[in-house]
Order: C-alpha cells, then sequence, then structure tokens
C-alpha cells in the first residue's frame, strides 16, 4: 500500500466511524426490560463474571454464577475478552461489574462505555481486516476505487446494526474469519488457520465457515507442488492444535472443566429455532410441527443429517478442484446451509452468511447487494424490537446508494459492468424483490395482524427471506461449480474490451 | 448532473442516523414556535409569552413554522399545544428532525443550480468529468458546519442558506430580479442575512442599474431610473407581505423589539472566535499582569475571571468596556473596503460572493454578540470559490478548518463527540484531498496541501488543542478549578487563525485590480 493513500483511509475510517457511532446513539436489546434485559446485559454480566470469578468457575454453576442468568456459553477468547472488559470498567466505574449487586446496570455512562468497548475491537480487528483484504483481492483497479470498494465492505448494515444497536461483538469473531480468508487469500495458510482458530475460538457458530477451511486447505495440500503434502498437513495440523491449546489452556488440564465448556457451548437441550428465523425449520413448522413426530434427539440428528447432506457437495468440489474463489462460494454454501439447516439457529447467524457475500461483492454487485438487503430484511423483527427501525432504515439507505455508486449497478441504463454485461431481467428481479420487501415492511408497520395470528408478520418476512435464502443457496452452488480459471480469464478479456470501448466513447 | 442528487441521498442517510442524537435548546425553541403560530391567531404571535422562547425570527419564518405545523399535526397533536413546555415525544423529535432533512431540499436544488452553472463555464476547456461540480457538490452539502448546527443542535440553517445560495445562484445566470426577490425573502425569514445586504445593495445598483464603460469604469450617464424602481417594487412587496399585517395591527414597534434585542453583551456565552475573544483576552492577561505588579486589586481580578466563562456580560478589568455603538462603527469600517472595492472594479458574479463573504466576515469580526454559528456564512460562500484559484482554496481550506473547529464545542454531550470528532475529520480531510487533487499540487516537506509551513504548524496545533480540551483537561483534574478554560483556550486559539485568514482574504481580494484586457468576465454583458 502507498503511502500517499493514508490520508484518504483517514477520511474513509472516520466516515465508517459516523456511522458506526451515529447507530450507537440507538436503544439496545432489553434496554429497560427486567428482569433478564438482552444481549447487552449478557456481555456486560460475564464481565461481571470473569473480573469477579477464578477462571475454573466461569463455565460452572455455582452460587455466585447463576447460569440460568446469562451463563456464559460462548467460547474461552470471549471470556478472555470479557475479562479485560471488565479489568477496564472496573478502573472507570467499579459499580458497573460489581458481583451480583451490578445485574441489570444501565446508565448513560455505562452504555457509552460498553459502545466504546465495541468500537475499540471494531477498529483494531474488523476495519484492518476489511481494508487489507479489498486491496489484497482486486488488482486491476485504481488506489481510489479501492478505497471506495473497502468503504462499501465496511457500511454492510446487518453488522453495524446488530454490533452497535443491539449489541453484540460479531466484528471478533468474522474480522478474524475475513483476516483468516485474506491470509489464505496471500498463499499464508498456517496464519490463515490461526486465524481461523481464533475466529472459532471467540464464537462458537463459526463452525458455519469450518467445512470450507478444511476442506480447501486439504485440497489444496494436495495439491501443492512447493511441499510434500504430507508435511504440509503435519505443519496446519500443529497449528491448529497448537492455537486450540494456547485459547484452551486454562480450561485443558481439568476433563470436568473442558466437558462444561463443550456442554455450555452446544446445548442440544434448546429448542431447534429461536423465535422467527428465515431457516428451512422455521419455514416449514408454518404447515408441519416437526415437534409433534421426533423427539429431542430424533430432531437434532435430522438436522445434522440434512445439513451434512447439503453441505458434501460444495465441500467435496472443493477438495477436487480448491481455488480462493470457489473457496469464497463454499463459504457462502457452506454457511448458508448451516443456517438453513442446522440446530438452535439465531437469526443474527446471518451474519455469518453475508460477510463471504460481502467479500464477493466485487464480482457480484447486484446479487451481492441483494443477498445483503435481504439479510438485514430478515432480522427486521428483532431489529424493530430494540428500537432500530430508523437506523435500519437509515444504513440501508446509504448501503444501496454506496454500492450502487462504487459499482456502479443502480439503474438499468449504466454502461456494461465487470462482467460485460448489462442484466436487465437480474435487475428486474432484484427490484421486484426489493418491493416485495417494502411492502411487507410497510403493511408490518401499519397494520396489525389479526387476533389469531399475533406472530403473522414475522413469520412472512421470515418465509419470504427463507425463500430467498434458498434460491441463493442454489445460485451461489452453480457459481461454484461454473467457475474456472478459465472463465475467469474470459471475463477478464471482457473487462479490457468494455475497458478499451469506453475509452472510445470518451 | 445526477452527482448531487446521489451525494444527497448518502447524506440524508447520514442525517437520519443522527436523528436520535442530543439536541439543544433550539429544539425546544422551535416546538414553541410550532404551538405559536398553530394555536394563536396573527395578531398575537408577536406577543405570546408562556415560553421563555419567545418568537423573535421575522415573520416569514413565522410563516414557514405555521406551514410545517399543518403536517406536525399528523405525527403528534400534543406538540402545538402552548402549555407543553419541553415536549418532545418520539413523533414530535421525529417530525422536526424530518422537517430539517426535508427542507434541505431547498438547499440540494441551490447546489444543483450552482454546480449546474460552475461545470457549464469549464466545459470548453477541461474534460466533462474533472471532477469539479462533484468536489463542489460534497463540499457544500457535506457541509460540516451545517449538519452540526442542524441535523446535531437543531436549526433550520440548510433551508435558509438554500435560499440565499438560490439568489447567489440567479446572480450567476444573471436573474437579477429573480436574485432580489430571493434575497429579500431571505432577510423576512431570518435578520441575520442583514449583514451581507449591502453587498447585494452595491451589486444590484452598480451591475443592474448602471453600465460599465470600456475600461470598466462607471458610465454615470447610464443609470436606469426604472430597473431602480423594479427592485424597489420587489423589496418593497415582499416586506410589505411579510410586516404589512402587523403594521397594518400597529404592532411593529413589538415586532422589531423582539426581532433586537439589544439587552445581550458583548460575545455570547461561549466567545466566538472574532476580534473581540482576542480582546477578552488581552483585557484578561494585562488583569493578571497587573495584579501581581500589585496594580490591581484582588477582588477586582477575582470579580473578573469570575464572569469570564458562561455568563452573559463580560465586564472589562483593564480595558475599556465596548458598547454596541463602537462594534457597529468597526463593523461598517470592516466592510466598507470591500464594497467600495466591488463598486470600482466590477468583476461579476465571483467578484460579488467575495464582496460577500467579505461583509460577513466583518460582521463576524466586529459584530455584537456574535454566536459561533455564524461563522458558517462565511464558509459557505467560501466553498463557492475554492476552486477559483488556488490562493482561494488555501484561504478556503483554513478558514473552514477554524471556523468549523471552533463549532466544537456546541456539542458537549459525550456520547456525541467521536461523531463530531470525525465528522470534521472526514470534511476537512476531504477538503484538503480534493483541492490538492484538483489544484495538482505536489505537497512540499511536512506542510499540508495549499498551505505554508507556519499555516500548516497552526492547522496541525488544532489536533494537541482538541486533545487537551477533551481528555487532558478533565484528566489532570482542572475541570473544577479552571471549567471554562477549554472554551477559552479553543475560543483564542481559533480567533488568531479567523483573524489572519481573513486578512489573507481581504489583501487578495482588494489586490484584484481592474480587469485585464481579454480577460473579461464571461457573465459581463
Amino acid at each position: 500500500m502507498d503511502r500517499a493513500l493514508l490520508p484518504y483511509l483517514f477520511v474513509l475510517i472516520s466516515v465508517i466511524v459516523v456511522v458506526r457511532w451515529s447507530v450507537s446513539l440507538n436503544s439496545y436489546s432489553g434496554a429497560g426490560k427486567a428482569p433478564m434485559y438482552g444481549d447487552y446485559e449478557a456481555q456486560r454480566h460475564w464481565m461481571e463474571i470473569t473480573y469477579n470469578l477464578p477462571v475454573s468457575q466461569w463455565y460452572m454453576n455455582g452460587t455466585n454464577n447463576d447460569l440460568q442468568y446469562w451463563g456464559l456459553d460462548y467460547p474461552p477468547l470471549t471470556a478472555y475478552h470479557s475479562w479485560l472488559c471488565g479489568v477496564v470498567a472496573n478502573r472507570v466505574n467499579s459499580s458497573w461489574v460489581e458481583l451480583l449487586k451490578s445485574h441489570g446496570m444501565e446508565s448513560y455512562d455505562h452504555k457509552l462505555f460498553m459502545r466504546y468497548s465495541v468500537l475499540v475491537v471494531d477498529v483494531l480487528i474488523y476495519i484492518p481486516a476489511a481494508i487489507a483484504y479489498v486491496f489484497n483481492e482486486v488488482s486491476a483497479d485504481t488506489q481510489v476505487k479501492k478505497l471506495a470498494e473497502a468503504s462499501v465492505f465496511l457500511l454492510y448494515p446487518g453488522l453495524i446494526l446488530i454490533d452497535y444497536g443491539h449489541f453484540q461483538y460479531n466484528c471478533v469473531s468474522l474480522g478474524f474469519a475475513l483476516l483468516a480468508i485474506y491470509f489464505l487469500d496471500k498463499g499464508r495458510d498456517l496464519w490463515g488457520s490461526i486465524m481461523f482458530c481464533f475466529a472459532l475460538n471467540y464464537k462458537q457458530m463459526e463452525l458455519y465457515h469450518a467445512a470450507p477451511f478444511f476442506f480447501y486447505l486439504l485440497g489444496s495440500a494436495f495439491r501443492s507442488k512447493k511441499e510434500n503434502w504430507f508435511f504440509k498437513l503435519v505443519k496446519l495440523g500443529v497449528v491448529v492444535i497448537c492455537s486450540f491449546m494456547l485459547c484452551w489452556f486454562p480450561f485443558i488440564f481439568d476433563i470436568n472443566q473442558a466437558s462444561q465448556v463443550l456442554h455450555r457451548l452446544f446445548p442440544f437441550a434448546r429448542g431447534i429455532f429461536e423465535d422467527k428465523v428465515a431457516n428451512f425449520w422455521c419455514s416449514i413448522s408454518v404447515a408441519v410441527k416437526l415437534k409433534n413426530f421426533l423427539d429431542q434427539q430424533q430432531l437434532v440428528f435430522l438436522c445434522l443429517g440434512t445439513t451434512v447432506v447439503a453441505l458434501l457437495p460444495s465441500c467435496l468440489h472443493l477438495l477436487v478442484k480448491p481455488s480462493t474463489r470457489t473457496f469464497k462460494y463454499a463459504l457462502v454454501n457452506s454457511s448458508l446451509t448451516f443456517f438453513l439447516f442446522s440446530f438452535q439457529v439465531h437469526e443474527k447467524s446471518i451474519l455469518i452468511a453475508a460477510l463471504p457475500v460481502c467479500t464477493l461483492l466485487h464480482y457480484h454487485p447486484v446479487t451481492g447487494l441483494w443477498f445483503l438487503h435481504i439479510t438485514t430484511f430478515s432480522m427486521l423483527p428483532l431489529l424493530q424490537k430494540d428500537g432500530l427501525l430508523l437506523a435500519t432504515i437509515a444504513t440501508m439507505l446509504l448501503y444501496h446508494l454506496a454500492t450502487t455508486q462504487v459499482y456502479n449497478c443502480g439503474t438499468f441504463l449504466e454502461k456494461p459492468s465487470a462482467n460485460g454485461k448489462n442484466n436487465i431481467v437480474l435487475k428486474t428481479f432484484f427490484w421486484l424483490s426489493m418491493l416485495g420487501c417494502a411492502a411487507i415492511w410497510i403493511v408490518s408497520l401499519t397494520l396489525r395482524p389479526p387476533a389469531r395470528y399475533p406472530d403473522l408478520w414475522p413469520v412472512i418476512i421470515s418465509l419470504y427471506s427463507c425463500g430467498h435464502f434458498l434460491l441463493f443457496l442454489c445460485y451461489f452452488h452453480w457459481k461454484q461449480f461454473t467457475w474456472t480459471i478459465a472463465g475467469n480469464e474470459q471475463s477478464a478479456k471482457n473487462i479490457k474490451r468494455t475497458k478499451q470501448k469506453q475509452k472510445k466513447f470518451n | 448532473m445526477e452527482n448531487c442528487w446521489s451525494v444527497f441521498g448518502l447524506f440524508t442517510a447520514i442525517k437520519l442516523l443522527l436523528i436520535p442524537s442530543y439536541r439543544s435548546t433550539d429544539f425546544e425553541v422551535h416546538r414553541n414556535w410550532l404551538a405559536v403560530t398553530n394555536s394563536l391567531p396573527l395578531e398575537k404571535w408577536y406577543f405570546e409569552k408562556t415560553s421563555e422562547w419567545t418568537l423573535d425570527y421575522p415573520p416569514m419564518f413565522a410563516w414557514f413554522e405555521f406551514f410545517l405545523s399543518q403536517f406536525a399535526r399528523f405525527f403528534d397533536p400534543n406538540m402545538l399545544v402552548l402549555r407543553n413546555l419541553k415536549y418532545a415525544s418520539f413523533n414530535t423529535i421525529l417530525f422536526q428532525r424530518l422537517s430539517v432533512i426535508v427542507t434541505d431540499l431547498v438547499y440540494v436544488f441551490a447546489v444543483k443550480g450552482f454546480c449546474d452553472c460552475y461545470s457549464g463555464k469549464k466545459t470548453d476547456k477541461d474534460s466533462p468529468s474533472n471532477g469539479s461540480s462533484l468536489i463542489l457538490a460534497i463540499l457544500l452539502l457535506g457541509n460540516f458546519g451545517l449538519i452540526l448546527v442542524d441535523h446535531i443542535h437543531f436549526q433550520y440553517n440548510g433551508f435558509l442558506f438554500g435560499v440565499m445560495l438560490l439568489s447567489i445562484v440567479r446572480i450567476y445566470q444573471g436573474r437579477h430580479m429573480e436574485a432580489a426577490l430571493w434575497f429579500t425573502t431571505l432577510l423576512n425569514l431570518k435578520h441575520i442575512y442583514l449583514y451581507i445586504a449591502p453587498a447585494y445593495f452595491v451589486y444590484l445598483l452598480r451591475h443592474y442599474c448602471f453600465n460599465s464603460k470600456k475600461d470598466g469604469g462607471v458610465a454615470w450617464k447610464s443609470f436606469s431610473l426604472q430597473r431602480v424602481i423594479h427592485l424597489g417594487f420587489i423589496v418593497v412587496m415582499v416586506f410589505g407581505v411579510s410586516f404589512g399585517p402587523f403594521i397594518a395591527a400597529g404592532q411593529i414597534g413589538q415586532v422589531l423589539s423582539r426581532l433586537f434585542p439589544f439587552k445581550r453583551g458583548l460575545c455570547h456565552a461561549y466567545w466566538a472566535p472574532n476580534v473581540w475573544a482576542l480582546y477578552n483576552m488581552a483585557d484578561k492577561t494585562l488583569a493578571i499582569i497587573g495584579a501581581k505588579m500589585g496594580k490591581i486589586s484582588k477582588d477586582e481580578l477575582q470579580g473578573a475571571s469570575m464572569t469570564g466563562g458562561l455568563v452573559q456580560e463580560y465586564s472589562h478589568t483593564v480595558l475599556p468596556s465596548i458598547p454596541p455603538v463602537v462594534t457597529l462603527i468597526c463593523t461598517v469600517v470592516a466592510i466598507l473596503p470591500g464594497l467600495v472595492h466591488q463598486w470600482m472594479y466590477l468583476k461579476g458574479p465571483r467578484g460579488f460572493v467575495k464582496c460577500l463573504t467579505l461583509c460577513a466576515l466583518g460582521a463576524y469580526l466586529f459584530g455584537w454578540h456574535v454566536h459561533e454559528k455564524a461563522i458558517i456564512i462565511v464558509i459557505i460562500p467560501l466553498s463557492l470559490l475554492a476552486l477559483d484559484g488556488e490562493k482561494y482554496g488555501r484561504i478556503f481550506l483554513l478558514m473552514s478548518t477554524v471556523g468549523h473547529f471552533s463549532l466544537l464545542p456546541l456539542i458537549f454531550t459525550k456520547a456525541e463527540t467521536p461523531i463530531k470528532i470525525c465528522m470534521l475529520v472526514a470534511y476537512q480531510g476531504f477538503a484538503f484531498i480534493s483541492l490538492n487533487k484538483y489544484y495538482n499540487r505536489k505537497s512540499q516537506g511536512f506542510s499540508l496541501p495549499l498551505l505554508n509551513k507556519l499555516e500548516s504548524l497552526y492547522t496541525l496545533g488544532l489536533v494537541p488543542l482538541l486533545l487537551y480540551t477533551e481528555c487532558v483537561h478533565r484528566l489532570i483534574g482542572l475541570q473544577q478549578r479552571l471549567p471554562f478554560l477549554p472554551l477559552m483556550m479553543t475560543s483564542v486559539y481559533c480567533a488568531i487563525g479567523v483573524v489572519y485568514t481573513s486578512g489573507l482574504l481581504y489583501k487578495t481580494v482588494l489586490m484584484e485590480g481592474r480587469l485585464v484586457k481579454g480577460q473579461k468576465d464571461l457573465k459581463q454583458q
């Protein structure tokens, strides 16, 4: 990267922070809703627990740690992060993390502290990762265009709304995952696997991305010309095991501890899905109540089986033809598959599928934007509950305008896009789908649902989104299977041709 | 030119995001005016005093509030009740914020007009995509001061500057009657724009009512009485529509006493960074020195420093106190050179904008009870000139950086601090980068683009100043003992920059002599 680019980066980061911080002025999940509050209180509670209790009691039920009240159920890195935040919080105002007494702690200053804690990790991990990724990925364009693409990457509304509005630290796990993708792109497989281990150990939901990482690394090790494949696999294995040991260090010496943590991370005792999620099981539950035929264990196996079967095609393809591009398609397919078919899915988990789509936006501006809009739309009931409706509208507007401006893909009349074609049919469907979203949105805001179906609007929203996700799953599978390096060269030629045409035009 | 609209869309999204942010008392002021104009008949508008925030804008603004209040009832009728002081339901906030965002459309319309006539001039020389109109659109539509004051602090400046810019655009287009119409309307919306009225008066008289001789001098015999009457008719008509009903009801005295309250002090609560800020500072310094030397008693000093901050009246200890008349004389003296220069060396619409800037600047530097917000009246016309040569680019960069920085204390809440700082960095960063690119200058050594070493040093000095005022001051525990020190430091530091840049602007504008042959302005007829 050029030194002359630094001022530009400065401006870019400032703009990004303005947007993020404006969202953070809004309310957060569970604000003022005693006795359980929401994710905001959960994160604060973890700071309290980790700061006051010894490591061995973090995941254990006890008099000072009631696991029924937002017990820690994320992997160790989250716990360490909470501990660090707890230390700082104690310095600033010790009543924020006072054991037991601080439950339901809410104040102007405390909210600021929590918001800052998100901003810090975002600026340290996610924002640099995104900028590094975009600058590494796109080679042919000018620096200013790359900056613009980086800003689009960072303006994706879903993540901003969940992290700065609803309140979570997704930017950490997704940031690590993005760094892992970046390193794999650069051919630094070892660093990539370390980063992915961190992501996985920050949030177990990163398992949605795990299969493609595994098969890509395996596949590229077999095809590696520089190294012996066995040696490479051993190196990778050692690195992965070491990073896991590092993350789990306080817990690995006691089998009880380790199993308790694992038990907390994968709570199969909970329901098949939470609230109304735009996934397959929730959607078919409108017609068929699976709970009536199957018991808990059978449900788990059903989910597991479906997910594995749905995962196989894209993973096997990746194993046979590993390339950085198919790897990203496989990431989308894998995370979408998990979101649609796995057990115990949250509506926020769609962010995990959104990340690889963000990385592909350069190649598929219209479909990418379409997918990303639907992801934000699918979280609408949640965002509305948190009082983030205005922020949602504003960030979506911002994102739409920024994307269409940067990729020049907004209207039907623009010059040919990077693929060398101006796909009118695609755009017609895009706008029809957006109109559908807007219509559902407006109706759900203005009309009351009939008394018999109080959840009518959330169900319609999740059905509508789920339909889209299923189609997108097929689309990205198709993209993955048809993508070849030769095809890529073809489109590179197309780009050259259109550029020449544009030159003539000018 | 779809540029303007997409830029506007992006900024609108940011404005929407700022809806839940901090609001100053101006929010309640405008809510009260909605209630006053909606629930009372015209005759009582300027007598109503249930709230302490009585109506003190000219009648057309009152009508504007009346117009808005027609829509307000659909959001929350309770905001229109006079007794509901400090009423701020979610719908009220939403409505008032949205009304600012929507009325900004006037501004974007005017900016689009300006960009069109600006790029229209350039096309014959450069390629159509030299980016000048995009730079102008972003500099004008994303103006930091406007977003801060309108969309966080809460006022309707975007709309008002829209009307002002519209009249300037009409002058660029040679449609002088319309320009006069829009400017008179503006005066009847907010009377602070009286300060720039002399520029309009001189320009229209000189350009519209007289012709020029071949050497650029005044052709005295070409005076057109008919045109004077036309202009006079417009002015009288607009004022008649606005003030007529009040004159008819015999209330004009009451209205004027509301519009011009002379009870306030020389400086606003927080000293706007102008000449008087430096004057106050000098007084303070002398008082402290005097006390050290034993010439002034401790009590006197105590009194002076106690009232030094947020109290409206500042009594000078050593230097003579300034009565309003002196500020008026100073302002007139500061404005005159620009006017005389415009009269003597007519330079077309651009010369007019320069003269207008000088008027606004003169009033800002020497006016009575100037608000820090008034710097926007200087910065907006300066941004129109930013692409008119490196000298003006440099002046714009300096003035906007310092002026916008001086607005920061306006938003003092902790939650909004990152927004105001990042927004300032983004705006000024964009200004520096884009102007540097536009003028294609290689920055030399450690100086900022277009600025010399000293100016760069001064500008970069704002960073430690900000650090001190925003955190160090509180961390070292001086908050209790010297609560107003950060404000004073900001004010004095910025005053130095504003006064210096003003000198630069005066010098640049006044040194431009008569038109050189063959360099005639395109718009001159």
